[in-house]
């Protein structure tokens, strides 16, 4: 037996071992997710706020955490997508690839992207003292979009980059501007790599709990403005798991299992929505 | 009847004839390489211009300059005038979409733009501004007549382009570009990356088009060169070594580094 061959099984072997355990962590997680959370997890659960006491009380259910989470979790990402998609355009189309002015832009973009979200919180809630707004379901999306923009820009910044110069310069050939090729063409082509931005930043912000902390603040109703608190899941599992009634503790595996089922069917959806618009993709 | 060698107009004219591009003293950097240097040529219009030369010696280039393309490269610096119809495509007061518009472009390899087969042609027309369907209908036929495709794909016009063969794909382009109604039709290396019939075909549509378009093709080809070109230019490290009527320059260089490329010593 060569050594080649040695040196190729072994590293068959390791690879796959570090695949199955990183898809033996994920079933192991939504296993216990499932075991603890599915018998609390009752129809009432997802269709009522809670009843009888406060959010940490035994009735009701999480409607609350539920509809809050995506209304900050949904503003946020489109409100950051309009700001987020001119400024990735703009890094590649209006400045050069090798311009300082971008690279620049796309290092303090890299630096925002590793703050914890905590400082973000923090920060919003300057903010918001500063404005004299209340912890609401606006300063919550504001917050959060903060959060999510130098994802956003960096994840679409990527995909644009690798958008063949031949193709632009097509469009420009036939007299486009360059305004007209980033919206009729860029944006097109690389559609399947902005729902790829819209979903990380979907996840990453309706599964934050640091940054919603002093902005959105907290409530057991559902907001009917964005002037008013608005609840979220990730501080609802915190504070049911923080308790030391063991119903209540269950009922945050219920509320983990909700937010897992979200996100779940955020990525289907977006897998859908990247096969039906990719078939023009050149 | 005119001899060819008349058409060719001598550099040394100060008026630059309707439909002509005239090149002067045009010097391309890219930072501190010197890709043209010092171009002085008059392309005559309503013919077919061969670009023939080893690759870096600055065919693309070029073709770049006339239709500014050059100007989305970075640290670029142009110097000269390239006059077409009495006005310098360089002059910074030149409006660089009307100078696109004049000139439809076919690389080296097709890019359709990711939207459907219609779409593609009707986009020159819809952003200069025509609105009406059924005008968009009319365009996109006719031009997908002028390029052999139509009946190729008349039952398909509203799928991707991006199904179409890679052949399909450069006569779509060619359709695209003459939907914009440009007096110049530039190739760079169009058919290098097709096959046969497909090449063919391309060259066909040239020599078809030769009466109504001024057409500058760059090509490593040489005896596409000889089938289809009217005037050929030798370009070798960034200077024009020679130029002139096909035949002349091909069967009988006066410089050495024109004879020896035609000999394949230079490649
Ligand atoms: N974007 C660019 N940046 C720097 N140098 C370039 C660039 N494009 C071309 N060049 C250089 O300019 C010269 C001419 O290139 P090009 O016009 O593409 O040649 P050709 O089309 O004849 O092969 C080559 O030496 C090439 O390396
Ligand atoms: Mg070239």
């Amino acid at each position: 037996m060569n050594i080649n061959k040695v040196e190729e099984g072994i590293f068959k072997v390791l690879m796959k071992a570090s695949t199955l355990l990183v898809l033996a962590s994920l079933f192991l997680i939504i296993y216990s997710i499932l075991r603890k959370g599915l018998p609390s997890l009752s129809w009432a659960m997802v269709t009522q706020t809670p009843k009888g006491g406060f959010f940490l009380g035994k009735g009701g259910g999480i409607l609350n955490a539920i509809v809050g989470s995506l209304y900050l979790a949904g503003g946020s990402t489109i409100l950051g997508l309009f700001i987020s998609l001119p400024v990735a355009l703009y890094l590649n189309i209006y400045r050069t690839k090798t311009s300082r002015f971008a690279n620049f832009t796309r290092l303090c973009l890299d630096v925002l992207w590793g703050i914890p979200s905590i400082v973000y919180g923090a920060f919003g809630f300057a903010i918001m003292l500063l404005v004299g707004l209340k912890a609401s379901l606006l300063a919550g999306i504001f917050t959060l979009t903060l959060m999510v923009i130098p994802i956003m820009i960096r994840a679409m910044d990527e995909v644009i980059m690798t958008v063949p110069k031949g193709l632009i310069d097509a469009s420009y050939s036939l007299g486009a501007t360059r305004f007209e090729t980033s919206l009729k063409v860029v944006s097109k082509q690389v559609l399947p790599g902005i729902l790829t931005a819209i979903l990380i930043s979907f996840g990453r912000s309706i599964g934050d709990a640091a940054s919603v902390l002093f902005t959105s603040g907290f409530t057991d109703r559902i907001p009917t403005s964005l002037m008013q608190p608005a609840a979220n899941l990730p501080l609802a599992i915190f504070f049911q798991l923080s308790t030391p009634i063991p119903e209540v503790q269950d009922r945050a595996y219920a509320s983990a299992l909700v937010l897992t089922l979200i996100i779940l069917i955020i990525s289907i959806l977006s897998r859908i929505a990247t096969k039906k618009f990719t078939k023009h993709k050149v | 009847m005119k001899k060819a060698t008349e058409i060719f107009i001598p550099l040394m004219t100060d008026v630059c004839a309707e439909g002509n591009i005239c090149v002067e003293g045009l010097n391309v950097h890219y930072g501190d390489r010197h890709a043209l240097k010092d171009i002085n040529i008059t392309l005559p219009a309503k013919k077919i211009t061969a670009i023939i030369g080893p690759s870096g010696c600055g065919k693309t280039t070029l073709l770049k300059c006339f239709n500014r393309l050059i100007d989305s490269i970075d640290g670029t610096k142009v110097t000269g005038k390239v006059m077409l119809n009495g006005e310098d495509i360089f002059d910074p007061h030149a409006d660089v979409i009307n100078i696109r518009k004049k000139m439809g472009l076919l690389s080296q390899r097709p890019y359709p733009l990711p939207m459907s087969i219609f779409d593609n042609v009707a986009y020159g027309p819809r952003i200069h501004g025509t609105r009406k369907k059924s005008e968009l209908n009319q365009i996109v036929e006719y031009y997908l007549k002028e390029a052999s495709l139509w009946d190729e794909v008349k039952d398909r016009l509203y799928t991707p382009a991006s199904g179409l063969s890679i052949g399909q794909q450069q006569r779509l382009c060619l359709a695209r570009g003459l939907a914009v109604k440009p007096e110049i039709i530039l190739g760079d290396e169009p058919t290098s990356a097709l096959d046969p019939i497909s090449s063919a075909h391309i060259e066909e549509k040239f020599v078809e088009f030769k009466n109504k378009y001024t057409i500058v093709m760059v090509t490593h080809i040489l005896r596409q060169a000889i089938r289809i070109a009217d005037y050929i230019i030798f370009m070798y490290l960034g200077e024009i070594i020679e130029h002139g009527p096909a035949e002349q320059v091909l069967e009988h260089p006066k410089d050495k580094r024109t004879s020896d490329y035609i000999k394949g010593i230079i490649s």
